[in-house]
Protein backbone atom coordinates (compact mmCIF):
# COMPACT_ATOMS: atom_id res chain seq x y z
CA UNK A 1 0.00 0.00 0.00
CA UNK A 2 1.81 3.64 -1.21
CA UNK A 3 2.07 6.32 1.08
CA UNK A 4 -1.09 8.22 -0.61
CA UNK A 5 -3.25 5.26 -0.11
CA UNK A 6 -2.02 5.63 3.65
CA UNK A 7 -3.20 9.13 3.80
CA UNK A 8 -6.02 8.62 2.10
CA UNK A 9 -7.37 6.06 4.48
CA UNK A 10 -6.32 8.36 7.72
CA UNK A 11 -8.20 10.70 6.34
CA UNK A 12 -11.46 8.44 6.07
CA UNK A 13 -11.09 6.74 9.23
CA UNK A 14 -10.26 10.34 11.27
CA UNK A 15 -13.98 11.29 9.49
CA UNK A 16 -15.20 7.98 10.80
CA UNK A 17 -14.37 8.78 14.11
CA UNK A 18 -15.66 11.77 14.01
CA UNK A 19 -18.74 10.34 12.94
CA UNK A 20 -19.10 7.98 15.53
CA UNK A 21 -19.03 10.69 18.54
CA UNK A 22 -21.43 12.86 16.43
CA UNK A 23 -23.69 9.77 15.82
CA UNK A 24 -23.42 8.28 19.45
CA UNK A 25 -24.05 11.97 20.83
CA UNK A 26 -27.14 12.39 19.06
CA UNK A 27 -28.38 9.07 20.02
CA UNK A 28 -27.48 9.42 23.60
CA UNK A 29 -26.56 5.27 23.52
CA UNK A 30 -24.76 2.97 22.13
CA UNK A 31 -21.13 1.72 21.87
CA UNK A 32 -17.75 4.02 21.50
CA UNK A 33 -15.08 1.71 22.63
CA UNK A 34 -15.71 -1.40 20.18
CA UNK A 35 -16.46 1.13 17.44
CA UNK A 36 -13.63 3.79 17.50
CA UNK A 37 -11.15 0.26 17.84
CA UNK A 38 -12.10 -1.35 14.39
CA UNK A 39 -12.00 1.96 12.10
CA UNK A 40 -9.28 0.82 10.93
CA UNK A 41 -10.33 -2.29 10.44
CA UNK A 42 -13.15 -1.59 8.52
CA UNK A 43 -11.70 1.77 6.58
CA UNK A 44 -9.52 -0.25 4.98
CA UNK A 45 -11.95 -2.96 3.69
CA UNK A 46 -14.20 -0.32 2.31
CA UNK A 47 -12.29 2.22 0.75
CA UNK A 48 -9.55 -0.19 -0.19
CA UNK A 49 -10.11 -3.94 -0.63
CA UNK A 50 -14.21 -4.55 -0.60
CA UNK A 51 -15.45 -4.96 -4.30
CA UNK A 52 -18.86 -2.66 -3.50
CA UNK A 53 -20.95 -0.16 -5.08
CA UNK A 54 -23.36 2.30 -2.97
CA UNK A 55 -25.39 2.80 -6.57
CA UNK A 56 -26.22 -0.82 -6.20
CA UNK A 57 -26.11 -2.68 -2.89
CA UNK A 58 -27.55 -5.61 -3.43
CA UNK A 59 -25.02 -6.55 -6.37
CA UNK A 60 -24.75 -10.43 -6.90
CA UNK A 61 -20.86 -10.76 -6.89
CA UNK A 62 -20.11 -7.84 -4.51
CA UNK A 63 -17.88 -8.75 -1.62
CA UNK A 64 -20.06 -9.23 1.88
CA UNK A 65 -18.98 -7.91 4.74
CA UNK A 66 -20.62 -9.21 8.32
CA UNK A 67 -20.37 -7.01 11.70
CA UNK A 68 -20.33 -10.35 13.69
CA UNK A 69 -19.89 -7.60 16.43
CA UNK A 70 -22.61 -6.32 15.76
CA UNK A 71 -22.79 -3.30 18.90
CA UNK A 72 -19.86 -1.76 16.43
CA UNK A 73 -22.56 -1.12 14.10
CA UNK A 74 -21.36 2.95 14.55
CA UNK A 75 -18.20 1.83 13.02
CA UNK A 76 -20.19 -0.02 9.88
CA UNK A 77 -22.57 2.98 9.42
CA UNK A 78 -20.03 5.68 9.56
CA UNK A 79 -17.75 3.22 6.48
CA UNK A 80 -21.33 3.46 4.47
CA UNK A 81 -22.18 7.26 4.99
CA UNK A 82 -18.94 7.32 3.73
CA UNK A 83 -19.16 5.41 1.13
CA UNK A 84 -22.56 7.13 -0.31
CA UNK A 85 -24.28 4.28 0.85
CA UNK A 86 -26.74 6.98 2.53
CA UNK A 87 -26.20 11.13 3.08
CA UNK A 88 -24.12 11.45 6.14
CA UNK A 89 -27.29 13.64 7.98
CA UNK A 90 -28.85 10.42 8.36
CA UNK A 91 -26.31 9.03 11.02
CA UNK A 92 -27.42 11.70 13.35
CA UNK A 93 -30.90 9.63 13.55
CA UNK A 94 -29.36 6.62 14.79
CA UNK A 95 -31.15 4.48 17.10
CA UNK A 96 -34.49 6.83 16.88
CA UNK A 97 -37.92 5.82 16.13
CA UNK A 98 -38.48 5.08 12.16
CA UNK A 99 -34.28 5.51 11.58
CA UNK A 100 -32.95 3.49 9.14
CA UNK A 101 -30.06 2.99 11.28
CA UNK A 102 -31.10 0.44 13.82
CA UNK A 103 -29.35 -0.26 17.26
CA UNK A 104 -27.58 -3.40 15.50
CA UNK A 105 -27.26 -3.75 12.19
CA UNK A 106 -30.41 -4.66 10.08
CA UNK A 107 -30.22 -5.19 6.38
CA UNK A 108 -33.66 -5.15 5.28
CA UNK A 109 -33.75 -1.28 6.62
CA UNK A 110 -30.05 -0.43 6.00
CA UNK A 111 -28.20 -0.35 2.07
CA UNK A 112 -25.18 -1.80 2.41
CA UNK A 113 -25.60 -4.06 5.33
CA UNK A 114 -25.30 -7.83 4.26
CA UNK A 115 -26.51 -9.11 7.22
CA UNK A 116 -28.52 -8.30 10.71
CA UNK A 117 -26.55 -9.20 13.57
CA UNK A 118 -26.51 -7.92 17.23
CA UNK A 119 -26.64 -11.56 18.96
CA UNK A 120 -22.71 -12.30 19.63
CA UNK A 121 -21.18 -15.52 17.26
CA UNK A 122 -23.85 -15.50 14.91
CA UNK A 123 -22.77 -13.45 12.41
CA UNK A 124 -19.53 -15.38 11.66
CA UNK A 125 -21.71 -18.08 11.09
CA UNK A 126 -24.39 -16.78 8.47
CA UNK A 127 -20.54 -15.03 6.75
CA UNK A 128 -19.65 -18.93 6.47
CA UNK A 129 -22.62 -19.54 4.61
CA UNK A 130 -22.04 -16.83 2.54
CA UNK A 131 -18.85 -18.00 1.56
CA UNK A 132 -20.58 -21.88 1.15
CA UNK A 133 -22.56 -19.48 -1.26
CA UNK A 134 -19.61 -18.08 -3.38
CA UNK A 135 -18.04 -21.16 -3.76
CA UNK A 136 -21.06 -23.23 -5.18
CA UNK A 137 -22.16 -20.28 -7.80
CA UNK A 138 -17.93 -20.61 -8.38
CA UNK A 139 -17.91 -16.69 -7.92
CA UNK A 140 -14.87 -15.11 -7.01
CA UNK A 141 -16.34 -12.39 -4.42
CA UNK A 142 -14.76 -12.97 -0.73
CA UNK A 143 -16.55 -12.68 2.41
CA UNK A 144 -15.18 -10.39 5.46
CA UNK A 145 -16.74 -10.66 8.71
CA UNK A 146 -15.43 -8.70 11.76
CA UNK A 147 -15.32 -10.62 15.37
CA UNK A 148 -14.92 -9.17 18.76
CA UNK A 149 -12.62 -10.43 21.57
CA UNK A 150 -14.87 -11.33 24.17
CA UNK A 151 -17.52 -12.55 21.22
CA UNK A 152 -15.39 -15.62 21.33
CA UNK A 153 -16.42 -16.45 24.15
CA UNK A 154 -19.48 -18.06 22.43
CA UNK A 155 -19.58 -21.20 22.05
CA UNK A 156 -21.42 -20.47 18.30
CA UNK A 157 -17.94 -18.99 17.17
CA UNK A 158 -16.37 -22.64 17.06
CA UNK A 159 -18.85 -24.28 15.40
CA UNK A 160 -18.53 -21.41 12.71
CA UNK A 161 -14.66 -21.59 12.87
CA UNK A 162 -14.92 -25.54 12.44
CA UNK A 163 -17.41 -25.29 9.86
CA UNK A 164 -15.45 -22.75 7.76
CA UNK A 165 -11.98 -24.64 7.93
CA UNK A 166 -14.21 -28.24 7.47
CA UNK A 167 -15.46 -26.68 3.95
CA UNK A 168 -12.02 -25.06 2.89
CA UNK A 169 -13.23 -21.55 2.81
CA UNK A 170 -10.29 -19.20 1.39
CA UNK A 171 -12.99 -17.01 0.27
CA UNK A 172 -13.84 -16.11 3.86
CA UNK A 173 -11.43 -13.56 5.90
CA UNK A 174 -12.18 -12.77 9.46
CA UNK A 175 -10.68 -9.96 11.81
CA UNK A 176 -10.75 -10.62 15.43
CA UNK A 177 -10.52 -6.96 17.18
CA UNK A 178 -8.29 -7.53 19.58
CA UNK A 179 -8.92 -4.50 22.07
CA UNK A 180 -9.01 -6.85 25.19
CA UNK A 181 -11.99 -5.65 27.01
CA UNK A 182 -15.93 -6.81 27.26
CA UNK A 183 -18.46 -5.54 29.42
CA UNK A 184 -17.77 -6.67 32.55
CA UNK A 185 -14.03 -5.91 32.27
CA UNK A 186 -10.89 -7.42 30.75
CA UNK A 187 -11.44 -10.33 28.59
CA UNK A 188 -8.92 -12.09 30.54
CA UNK A 189 -10.69 -11.50 33.79
CA UNK A 190 -14.42 -12.01 32.71
CA UNK A 191 -13.91 -15.15 30.77
CA UNK A 192 -10.37 -15.85 29.28
CA UNK A 193 -10.68 -17.07 25.71
CA UNK A 194 -6.48 -16.58 24.98
CA UNK A 195 -4.87 -17.98 23.26
CA UNK A 196 -7.12 -17.06 20.56
CA UNK A 197 -4.26 -17.27 17.72
CA UNK A 198 -3.43 -20.87 18.72
CA UNK A 199 -7.25 -21.69 19.45
CA UNK A 200 -8.06 -20.40 15.73
CA UNK A 201 -4.96 -22.44 14.04
CA UNK A 202 -6.43 -25.42 15.98
CA UNK A 203 -9.72 -24.92 14.13
CA UNK A 204 -7.86 -25.24 10.94
CA UNK A 205 -7.30 -21.44 10.22
CA UNK A 206 -4.38 -19.33 8.62
CA UNK A 207 -3.92 -16.89 11.29
CA UNK A 208 -1.86 -13.30 10.90
CA UNK A 209 -1.56 -11.33 13.84
CA UNK A 210 -1.02 -7.34 13.11
CA UNK A 211 -1.57 -4.19 14.50
CA UNK A 212 -5.29 -3.30 14.29
CA UNK A 213 -4.72 0.60 13.63
CA UNK A 214 -1.56 0.01 10.99
CA UNK A 215 -3.05 0.42 7.65
CA UNK A 216 0.41 -1.24 6.03
CA UNK A 217 -0.11 -4.27 8.16
CA UNK A 218 -4.21 -4.81 7.23
CA UNK A 219 -3.42 -4.27 3.82
CA UNK A 220 -0.52 -6.65 4.04
CA UNK A 221 -2.86 -9.27 5.90
CA UNK A 222 -5.82 -9.18 3.53
CA UNK A 223 -3.30 -9.49 0.74
CA UNK A 224 -1.97 -12.64 2.42
CA UNK A 225 -5.40 -13.93 2.91
CA UNK A 226 -5.93 -13.60 -0.63
CA UNK A 227 -3.04 -15.93 -1.38
CA UNK A 228 -3.90 -18.40 1.22
CA UNK A 229 -5.65 -21.43 -0.36
CA UNK A 230 -7.53 -24.14 1.09
CA UNK A 231 -8.62 -22.60 4.20
CA UNK A 232 -9.84 -19.69 5.91
CA UNK A 233 -7.67 -16.47 7.29
CA UNK A 234 -8.27 -14.98 10.65
CA UNK A 235 -6.43 -11.28 11.14
CA UNK A 236 -5.95 -11.04 14.94
CA UNK A 237 -5.82 -7.16 15.19
CA UNK A 238 -4.29 -6.04 18.45
CA UNK A 239 -5.95 -3.17 19.01
CA UNK A 240 -7.41 -0.04 21.55
CA UNK A 241 -10.44 0.25 22.65
CA UNK A 242 -11.89 3.75 22.13
CA UNK A 243 -8.74 4.91 20.15
CA UNK A 244 -8.40 8.34 19.04
CA UNK A 245 -10.48 9.86 22.19
CA UNK A 246 -7.87 9.94 25.02
CA UNK A 247 -10.69 9.83 27.88
CA UNK A 248 -12.24 6.63 26.33
CA UNK A 249 -9.02 4.34 24.94
CA UNK A 250 -8.45 1.48 27.49
CA UNK A 251 -11.71 2.18 29.38
CA UNK A 252 -14.32 -0.61 30.37
CA UNK A 253 -16.89 2.17 30.81
CA UNK A 254 -16.93 3.45 27.03
CA UNK A 255 -18.16 -0.31 25.73
CA UNK A 256 -21.53 0.73 26.08
CA UNK A 257 -22.09 4.47 26.93
CA UNK A 258 -22.89 7.90 25.10
CA UNK A 259 -20.39 10.94 25.26
CA UNK A 260 -22.38 13.93 26.58
CA UNK A 261 -22.40 17.28 24.59
CA UNK A 262 -19.45 18.10 26.48
CA UNK A 263 -17.84 14.72 25.96
CA UNK A 264 -18.27 14.90 22.48
CA UNK A 265 -16.60 18.64 21.63
CA UNK A 266 -14.10 17.19 23.58
CA UNK A 267 -13.56 13.85 21.32
CA UNK A 268 -13.93 16.30 18.37
CA UNK A 269 -11.81 18.50 19.53
CA UNK A 270 -9.22 15.47 19.93
CA UNK A 271 -9.66 13.94 16.50
CA UNK A 272 -9.60 17.59 14.40
CA UNK A 273 -10.55 17.31 10.94
CA UNK A 274 -13.83 17.82 9.80
CA UNK A 275 -15.15 18.62 6.58
CA UNK A 276 -16.89 21.61 7.71
CA UNK B 1 -53.14 -48.67 2.78
CA UNK B 2 -50.18 -47.31 1.87
CA UNK B 3 -47.94 -45.96 5.31
CA UNK B 4 -45.35 -43.81 5.19
CA UNK B 5 -43.43 -40.84 7.65
CA UNK B 6 -43.89 -36.93 6.49
CA UNK B 7 -40.07 -37.32 6.62
CA UNK B 8 -40.06 -39.88 4.28
CA UNK B 9 -42.02 -37.80 1.97
CA UNK B 10 -40.30 -34.66 2.73
CA UNK B 11 -36.87 -36.66 1.73
CA UNK B 12 -38.46 -37.69 -1.56
CA UNK B 13 -39.67 -34.26 -2.64
CA UNK B 14 -36.36 -32.56 -1.94
CA UNK B 15 -34.75 -34.29 -4.27
CA UNK B 16 -37.28 -33.83 -6.92
CA UNK B 17 -36.85 -29.94 -6.13
CA UNK B 18 -33.76 -30.58 -6.34
CA UNK B 19 -33.54 -31.46 -9.54
CA UNK B 20 -36.09 -28.77 -10.53
CA UNK B 21 -34.23 -26.02 -8.75
CA UNK B 22 -30.55 -25.10 -8.30
CA UNK B 23 -31.09 -22.67 -6.10
CA UNK B 24 -31.95 -25.57 -3.32
CA UNK B 25 -29.51 -26.58 -1.12
CA UNK B 26 -29.94 -28.99 2.50
CA UNK B 27 -28.18 -28.48 5.39
CA UNK B 28 -28.08 -30.70 7.97
CA UNK B 29 -26.70 -31.63 11.84
CA UNK B 30 -25.02 -35.26 11.68
CA UNK B 31 -29.04 -36.57 11.51
CA UNK B 32 -29.41 -36.94 7.23
CA UNK B 33 -30.30 -40.84 7.69
CA UNK B 34 -32.85 -39.75 10.31
CA UNK B 35 -34.33 -36.62 8.79
CA UNK B 36 -34.21 -38.09 5.27
CA UNK B 37 -32.21 -35.76 3.71
CA UNK B 38 -29.67 -38.32 2.70
CA UNK B 39 -31.35 -38.94 -0.23
CA UNK B 40 -31.07 -35.41 -1.74
CA UNK B 41 -27.02 -35.54 -0.31
CA UNK B 42 -25.83 -38.54 -2.11
CA UNK B 43 -27.86 -37.15 -5.66
CA UNK B 44 -26.49 -33.81 -5.24
CA UNK B 45 -23.40 -33.90 -2.86
CA UNK B 46 -22.27 -30.35 -3.94
CA UNK B 47 -25.25 -28.79 -2.62
CA UNK B 48 -25.68 -30.67 0.44
CA UNK B 49 -24.04 -29.12 3.70
CA UNK B 50 -23.44 -30.92 6.73
CA UNK B 51 -23.25 -28.99 9.87
CA UNK B 52 -22.51 -31.83 11.97
CA UNK B 53 -23.38 -31.70 15.58
CA UNK B 54 -23.58 -27.92 16.22
CA UNK B 55 -27.41 -26.48 15.06
CA UNK B 56 -26.65 -23.14 15.92
CA UNK B 57 -24.25 -23.62 13.21
CA UNK B 58 -26.92 -25.00 10.88
CA UNK B 59 -29.32 -22.00 11.18
CA UNK B 60 -26.50 -19.40 10.72
CA UNK B 61 -25.03 -20.87 7.83
CA UNK B 62 -28.35 -21.07 6.17
CA UNK B 63 -29.21 -17.74 6.61
CA UNK B 64 -26.29 -16.56 5.20
CA UNK B 65 -26.80 -19.36 2.03
CA UNK B 66 -30.31 -17.46 1.42
CA UNK B 67 -28.15 -13.72 1.91
CA UNK B 68 -26.37 -15.04 -0.79
CA UNK B 69 -29.40 -16.10 -3.05
CA UNK B 70 -29.96 -19.91 -1.85
CA UNK B 71 -32.96 -21.74 -0.94
CA UNK B 72 -31.38 -23.39 2.03
CA UNK B 73 -33.91 -26.26 3.83
CA UNK B 74 -32.15 -27.28 7.36
CA UNK B 75 -32.98 -30.39 9.08
CA UNK B 76 -32.40 -32.10 12.32
CA UNK B 77 -35.22 -33.14 14.86
CA UNK B 78 -37.62 -30.24 15.85
CA UNK B 79 -36.39 -30.40 19.95
CA UNK B 80 -33.07 -29.15 18.42
CA UNK B 81 -34.58 -27.08 15.33
CA UNK B 82 -36.98 -25.02 17.50
CA UNK B 83 -35.26 -25.16 20.61
CA UNK B 84 -31.45 -25.17 21.01
CA UNK B 85 -31.03 -23.01 17.76
CA UNK B 86 -34.13 -21.14 18.99
CA UNK B 87 -32.27 -17.80 18.78
CA UNK B 88 -30.21 -18.57 15.53
CA UNK B 89 -33.76 -18.97 13.86
CA UNK B 90 -35.07 -15.99 15.59
CA UNK B 91 -32.28 -13.52 14.90
CA UNK B 92 -30.47 -14.51 11.96
CA UNK B 93 -33.16 -16.08 10.17
CA UNK B 94 -36.80 -14.79 11.15
CA UNK B 95 -35.65 -11.17 11.70
CA UNK B 96 -33.89 -10.66 8.69
CA UNK B 97 -37.14 -12.87 6.76
CA UNK B 98 -34.37 -14.35 5.14
CA UNK B 99 -35.36 -17.41 2.73
CA UNK B 100 -34.67 -20.37 4.95
CA UNK B 101 -37.02 -23.50 5.19
CA UNK B 102 -36.70 -25.09 9.01
CA UNK B 103 -37.98 -28.38 8.24
CA UNK B 104 -37.93 -30.63 11.20
CA UNK B 105 -38.65 -34.32 11.69
CA UNK B 106 -39.54 -36.51 14.95
CA UNK B 107 -41.97 -33.82 16.12
CA UNK B 108 -44.01 -34.79 18.46
CA UNK B 109 -44.10 -38.14 21.24
CA UNK B 110 -44.67 -40.42 18.33
CA UNK B 111 -40.59 -40.22 18.10
CA UNK B 112 -41.50 -42.93 20.99
CA UNK B 113 -38.87 -45.01 22.44
CA UNK B 114 -36.03 -42.08 22.67
CA UNK B 115 -38.41 -40.37 25.39
CA UNK B 116 -39.41 -36.98 26.26
CA UNK B 117 -35.66 -35.24 25.56
CA UNK B 118 -36.19 -36.04 22.14
CA UNK B 119 -40.11 -35.48 22.24
CA UNK B 120 -41.03 -32.10 21.04
CA UNK B 121 -43.91 -30.68 22.27
CA UNK B 122 -43.84 -26.99 21.97
CA UNK B 123 -41.95 -26.38 18.81
CA UNK B 124 -45.22 -25.04 16.85
CA UNK B 125 -45.56 -22.35 19.85
CA UNK B 126 -42.16 -20.77 19.90
CA UNK B 127 -41.82 -20.81 16.14
CA UNK B 128 -45.20 -19.43 15.94
CA UNK B 129 -44.11 -16.71 18.68
CA UNK B 130 -42.19 -15.08 15.31
CA UNK B 131 -42.64 -12.78 13.38
CA UNK B 132 -41.92 -12.84 9.36
CA UNK B 133 -41.93 -17.23 10.13
CA UNK B 134 -44.79 -19.25 8.58
CA UNK B 135 -45.51 -22.57 10.36
CA UNK B 136 -47.13 -25.97 8.35
CA UNK B 137 -47.75 -29.16 10.43
CA UNK B 138 -48.75 -31.50 7.59
CA UNK B 139 -50.87 -34.59 7.69
CA UNK B 140 -49.52 -37.04 5.43
CA UNK B 141 -47.37 -37.85 2.57
CA UNK B 142 -49.79 -35.94 -0.36
CA UNK B 143 -49.75 -33.12 1.83
CA UNK B 144 -46.31 -32.91 2.96
CA UNK B 145 -45.21 -33.04 -0.84
CA UNK B 146 -47.93 -30.31 -1.55
CA UNK B 147 -46.61 -28.22 1.36
CA UNK B 148 -42.45 -28.63 0.75
CA UNK B 149 -43.28 -27.31 -2.49
CA UNK B 150 -45.24 -24.01 -1.34
CA UNK B 151 -42.63 -23.82 1.10
CA UNK B 152 -40.02 -23.55 -1.29
CA UNK B 153 -41.79 -21.11 -3.54
CA UNK B 154 -42.61 -18.97 -0.55
CA UNK B 155 -40.61 -15.57 0.13
CA UNK B 156 -39.37 -15.95 3.86
CA UNK B 157 -38.98 -18.44 6.38
CA UNK B 158 -41.00 -21.29 6.98
CA UNK B 159 -40.73 -24.18 9.44
CA UNK B 160 -42.31 -27.97 8.49
CA UNK B 161 -43.31 -29.64 10.67
CA UNK B 162 -42.14 -33.49 10.48
CA UNK B 163 -42.91 -36.92 11.96
CA UNK B 164 -41.06 -40.22 12.34
CA UNK B 165 -43.85 -42.28 12.32
CA UNK B 166 -45.36 -44.03 9.50
CA UNK B 167 -48.53 -42.33 8.86
CA UNK B 168 -51.80 -44.04 6.95
CA UNK B 169 -51.57 -41.46 3.63
CA UNK B 170 -55.70 -39.94 4.27
CA UNK B 171 -55.30 -37.16 1.91
CA UNK B 172 -56.09 -37.94 -2.22
CA UNK B 173 -52.67 -37.21 -4.57
CA UNK B 174 -55.00 -33.87 -6.03
CA UNK B 175 -55.63 -32.41 -2.93
CA UNK B 176 -55.38 -29.01 -3.24
CA UNK B 177 -52.94 -27.23 -0.47
CA UNK B 178 -52.75 -23.80 -0.21
CA UNK B 179 -50.33 -22.19 2.11
CA UNK B 180 -52.25 -20.27 4.73
CA UNK B 181 -55.81 -21.79 3.62
CA UNK B 182 -57.47 -24.75 6.05
CA UNK B 183 -59.45 -27.04 4.53
CA UNK B 184 -62.45 -28.38 5.14
CA UNK B 185 -62.89 -32.12 4.99
CA UNK B 186 -65.90 -33.42 6.32
CA UNK B 187 -69.15 -30.76 6.69
CA UNK B 188 -70.66 -31.39 10.26
CA UNK B 189 -73.03 -28.84 11.62
CA UNK B 190 -73.23 -30.04 14.97
CA UNK B 191 -69.21 -29.66 16.33
CA UNK B 192 -66.27 -29.03 14.53
CA UNK B 193 -62.79 -30.45 14.69
CA UNK B 194 -59.46 -28.40 13.33
CA UNK B 195 -56.84 -31.08 13.90
CA UNK B 196 -53.32 -31.07 11.96
CA UNK B 197 -50.33 -33.55 11.58
CA UNK B 198 -50.82 -37.04 13.15
CA UNK B 199 -54.17 -35.70 14.85
CA UNK B 200 -56.21 -35.15 11.21
CA UNK B 201 -56.76 -39.25 10.54
CA UNK B 202 -58.10 -39.51 14.52
CA UNK B 203 -59.96 -36.77 13.64
CA UNK B 204 -61.85 -37.77 10.59
CA UNK B 205 -62.23 -41.56 12.62
CA UNK B 206 -64.00 -39.70 15.59
CA UNK B 207 -66.34 -37.23 13.26
CA UNK B 208 -67.29 -41.36 11.77
CA UNK B 209 -67.82 -42.82 15.24
CA UNK B 210 -69.77 -39.31 16.33
CA UNK B 211 -71.88 -39.74 12.72
CA UNK B 212 -73.23 -42.42 13.93
CA UNK B 213 -74.36 -41.31 17.20
CA UNK B 214 -75.95 -38.51 14.59
CA UNK B 215 -73.41 -35.72 16.07
CA UNK B 216 -72.44 -34.27 12.60
CA UNK B 217 -69.41 -33.17 13.48
CA UNK B 218 -66.96 -31.12 10.42
CA UNK B 219 -63.13 -32.20 10.51
CA UNK B 220 -61.02 -29.24 9.32
CA UNK B 221 -57.28 -29.52 8.59
CA UNK B 222 -55.46 -26.86 9.47
CA UNK B 223 -51.93 -27.38 8.35
CA UNK B 224 -50.71 -23.81 7.96
CA UNK B 225 -50.89 -23.02 12.18
CA UNK B 226 -49.45 -19.94 10.72
CA UNK B 227 -50.66 -17.41 8.66
CA UNK B 228 -54.06 -18.92 9.85
CA UNK B 229 -57.03 -19.01 8.35
CA UNK B 230 -59.34 -16.91 10.73
CA UNK B 231 -61.72 -16.75 7.96
CA UNK B 232 -62.41 -19.93 7.69
CA UNK B 233 -61.70 -21.06 11.00
CA UNK B 234 -64.17 -18.18 11.91
CA UNK B 235 -67.19 -19.24 9.92
CA UNK B 236 -66.92 -22.96 10.73
CA UNK B 237 -67.11 -22.09 14.36
CA UNK B 238 -69.76 -19.99 13.56
CA UNK B 239 -72.30 -22.76 11.89
CA UNK B 240 -70.54 -25.89 14.19
CA UNK B 241 -71.32 -23.38 17.19
CA UNK B 242 -68.72 -25.82 19.24
CA UNK B 243 -65.31 -26.52 18.09
CA UNK B 244 -62.54 -29.22 19.56
CA UNK B 245 -58.93 -28.64 18.70
CA UNK B 246 -56.50 -31.06 17.97
CA UNK B 247 -52.68 -31.28 17.87
CA UNK B 248 -49.93 -33.79 18.54
CA UNK B 249 -48.22 -30.77 20.75
CA UNK B 250 -48.58 -28.81 23.60
CA UNK B 251 -52.30 -27.41 24.17
CA UNK B 252 -50.35 -24.47 25.10
CA UNK B 253 -49.12 -22.30 22.40
CA UNK B 254 -49.68 -24.52 19.43
CA UNK B 255 -52.58 -24.82 17.26
CA UNK B 256 -55.19 -25.05 19.86
CA UNK B 257 -54.19 -21.72 21.13
CA UNK B 258 -54.02 -20.42 17.50
CA UNK B 259 -57.70 -21.31 17.24
CA UNK B 260 -58.83 -20.19 21.01
CA UNK B 261 -56.90 -16.73 19.91
CA UNK B 262 -58.91 -16.31 16.60
CA UNK B 263 -62.20 -17.16 18.06
CA UNK B 264 -62.37 -15.12 20.83
CA UNK B 265 -61.92 -12.53 18.71
CA UNK B 266 -64.18 -13.72 16.02
CA UNK B 267 -66.66 -15.62 17.32
CA UNK B 268 -66.72 -16.89 20.14
CA UNK B 269 -68.30 -20.77 21.28
CA UNK B 270 -67.48 -23.78 23.54
CA UNK B 271 -64.45 -25.51 22.76
CA UNK B 272 -61.87 -27.65 24.27
CA UNK B 273 -58.17 -28.18 23.53
CA UNK B 274 -56.87 -31.96 22.84
CA UNK B 275 -53.37 -32.02 22.90
CA UNK B 276 -50.46 -32.29 25.73
CA UNK B 277 -51.45 -31.01 29.09
CA UNK B 278 -48.16 -29.11 29.46
CA UNK B 279 -46.65 -32.37 30.08
CA UNK B 280 -43.21 -33.86 28.49
CA UNK B 281 -43.27 -37.15 26.83
CA UNK B 282 -41.69 -40.51 27.65
CA UNK B 283 -40.67 -43.67 26.30
CA UNK B 284 -42.54 -46.42 24.93
CA UNK B 285 -44.64 -46.92 21.33
CA UNK B 286 -45.83 -44.02 19.81
CA UNK B 287 -49.22 -45.59 19.43
CA UNK B 288 -48.97 -46.53 23.12
CA UNK B 289 -47.86 -43.08 24.37
CA UNK B 290 -51.07 -41.52 22.05
CA UNK B 291 -53.07 -43.36 24.24
CA UNK B 292 -51.87 -42.80 27.30
CA UNK B 293 -51.84 -39.31 26.87
CA UNK B 294 -55.35 -39.37 24.86
CA UNK B 295 -54.07 -38.50 21.84
CA UNK B 296 -56.91 -40.67 20.18
CA UNK B 297 -59.78 -40.58 17.66
CA UNK B 298 -61.94 -41.49 21.25
CA UNK B 299 -60.16 -38.60 23.21
CA UNK B 300 -61.08 -36.19 20.25
CA UNK B 301 -64.89 -37.73 20.28
CA UNK B 302 -65.04 -37.45 23.71
CA UNK B 303 -63.98 -33.91 23.76
CA UNK B 304 -66.65 -33.07 21.28
CA UNK B 305 -69.40 -34.84 22.92
CA UNK B 306 -68.42 -32.38 25.79
CA UNK B 307 -68.39 -28.91 23.56
CA UNK B 308 -71.56 -30.44 22.06
CA UNK B 309 -72.88 -30.36 25.08
CA UNK B 310 -72.44 -27.28 26.41
CA UNK B 311 -73.49 -25.48 23.15
CA UNK B 312 -76.94 -27.49 23.74
CA UNK B 313 -77.37 -26.81 27.12
CA UNK B 314 -76.27 -23.11 26.39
Amino acid sequence: MNQAKVEELSGRAREMRRMIIEMLAASKSGHPGGSLSAVEIVSTLYFAAMNIDPADPHKPDRDRFVLSKGHAAPVLYAALAEKGFFPREELLTLRKTGSQLQGHPDMKKTPGVDMSTGSLGQGISAAVGMALAGKLDKKDYRVYALLGDGECEEGMVWEAAMAASHYKLDNLTAFLDYNGLQIDGPVQEVMNPTPLAEKWQAFGWEVIKIDGHDFGAIWGALEMAGETKGKPTMIIARTVKGKGVSFMENQVGWHGNAPNAEQAAQALAELGGGKS
Amino acid sequence: MTKIATRTAYGQTLVKLGEENPNIVVLDADLSKSTKTADFAKKFPERFFNAGIAEANLMGMSAGLAAAGKIPFASTFAVFATGRAFEQVRNSIAYPKLNVKVAATHAGITVGEDGGSHQSVEDVSLMRSLPNMTVIVPADAVETDKAVRAAAEHQGPVYIRLGRLDLPVILPEDYEFKLGKAVVLREGWDAAVFANGTMLALALEAAEELAREGVETAVINVSTVKPLDTATVAEVARQAGAVVSAEEHSIIGGLGSAIAEALVENCPVPMERVGLMDTFGESGSPWELMEKYGLTAAGIAAAVRRVHRRKTNG
